[in-house]
């Protein structure tokens, strides 16, 4: 009994250590916002780049199309960390911005590469009748692609897409490397005080999983309200 | 109402339209008949543009579509299109269907859009189907739909490609009657059909369409009681 007195005392300093003490869950609090913030801002903007690119890589021809591909090469062939960190000290280095937001367009850049493809698959994937009727009808292409065969493909890809926006959430994770205070480096900041990262690992690690399981039946939902029109 | 002078088409090496000189005349009724492969699709999809055409020209109500690329949004608004696939659009509903191309490009209101479509939706008879999505229609209904999508923004001539090919049997005679009201009505028609007792019945003017040219042409009458042509009379001896 008294082995197990010892556990549960001990474990319970390491929590009143690691998050009560001088209020330090705040390092997580803040954190968490952070990681929520940069990762909506990129999925957002992420969303828009991609349809952009995968749009010109589609129409195929001339410089807008090698841009794309370019893009789309580069930033599938680099690791996350490596674009942020050139992004943040490279490209953007005397921009004066602050670092959140740096890393706001590093992570939207990224994702923005990913959707393109997703999204080019999934318009790719709509019957070439679609398009033919929109346009046969006096409907412009653009009108087309926004009312008849972008709806269509998001639908079809939303699975990729959600999978793509729970891997965007678990690469913010990187942002530390350029000193965000983010949900990963709040649990660091934490650990350096307490010589201890049991508790704030776990805990960094419960909540990365409960905002993916929480995406994952958000877009379940959204998938089978999108799929009522089958 | 549609000049069409010297069409020529190549897919690649392929050239699937060799010449095809046409003149089509306000409220006539065309079918466009013939086996496949002739280039009676293509030449279909060629007068709006679907298809470019590698060379000659395409005359609609006193402009030339081929010369007026740029404004060819403008020009397929006075040809209606109905597809063998039917292709209605699956994240709209059948209403939604109707009112969008009215909404987007004639710019009218939400009430007059829908209030058109009410109209055509029961001048197909399936006034009751109005909120349903497509996926929940039978293809003859579906066919009906998208005859009364192209109606919506009232054209001057009606394009059919095969209308009927990909229906159940069954489902055939529905859309036909649509077909001939609309006939009756004035409309000016391109049929590219297979279905050779509509086109008796309903035309003014058979193409016969063959080896990329329009081989033979007539009424009625002299295509399917006296066709001058060895192929034509071959042709007509198997669907007949």
């Amino acid at each position: 009994m008294d082995i197990f007195n010892n556990i549960v005392t001990e474990f319970a300093n390491k929590i009143f250590q690691a998050l009560i003490k001088e209020d330090r869950f705040i390092y997580i609090l803040k954190g968490l916002r952070m990681s929520i913030g940069i990762t909506l801002a990129a999925a957002f903007f992420g969303i828009l780049l991609g349809l952009l690119v995968a749009i010109c890589k589609l129409r195929g021809k001339g410089i807008l199309a090698a841009i794309a591909n370019g893009y789309i090469t580069v930033i599938r062939g680099t690791p996350t960390v490596v674009q942020l960190t050139v992004i943040y000290f490279v490209i953007l280095a005397r921009s004066g911005l602050p670092n959140y937001i740096v890393a706001s367009i590093a992570f939207s850049i990224n994702s923005g590469a990913y959707v393109a493809e997703i999204i080019r698959a999934g318009i790719t994937a709509v019957d070439r009748g679609q398009m033919e009727a929109g346009r046969s009808l006096g409907l412009s292409y653009t009108h087309t692609m926004r009312y008849i065969i972008i709806p269509q493909a998001l639908k079809n890809v939303l699975p990729a897409l959600g999978n793509e926006f729970i891997v965007l959430l678990k690469e913010t994770s990187v942002a530390g490397y350029i000193g965000i205070p983010d949900l990963n480096k709040g649990g660091i900041q934490i650990a350096t005080l307490t010589y201890d990262y049991m508790v704030t690992a776990l805990c960094v690690a419960y909540l990365y999983l409960l905002m993916t399981t929480t995406m994952a039946s958000g877009l379940d939902q959204l998938e089978r309200r999108l799929h009522r029109s089958d | 109402m549609i000049e069409v002078k010297n069409l020529h088409k190549y897919f690649g090496e392929l050239e699937v339209l060799k010449g095809i000189d046409a003149s089509i005349a306000k409220g006539e009724v065309v079918c466009v008949i013939g086996p496949s492969g002739s280039g009676k699709s293509t030449f279909l999809r060629c007068l709006n543009l679907l298809e470019e055409p590698t060379k000659g020209e395409v005359i609609l109500d006193g402009v030339s579509v081929t010369e007026h690329k740029k404004d060819i949004d403008k020009l397929r608004q006075k040809a209606g299109m109905v597809f063998q696939q039917f292709n209605l659009f699956p994240n709209l509903t059948v209403i939604e269907n109707i009112m969008l191309a009215p909404r987007k490009v004639l710019r009218l209101s939400e009430p007059d859009a829908r209030t058109r479509a009410e109209e055509l939706l029961a001048r197909v008879n399936l006034a009751e189907k109005a909120d349903q999505y497509p996926s929940r229609l039978s293809g003859g209904q579906k066919q009906r739909v998208a005859i009364a999508r192209a109606l919506a923004m009232n054209p001057q001539v009606m394009l059919f490609d095969e209308p009927t090919s990909a229906l159940d049997p069954e489902m055939v005679g529905e859309v036909l009657e649509v077909m001939k009201d609309l006939a009756k009505s004035g409309m000016t028609m391109i049929v590219v059909t297979h279905e050779m007792g509509f086109a008796r019945e309903v035309a003014d003017r058979i193409l016969y369409m063959d080896e990329g040219i329009i081989y033979e042409e007539g009424t009625p009458e002299q295509i399917f009681q006296n066709p001058q042509k060895s192929r034509t009379r071959e042709f007509l001896s198997k669907v007949l």
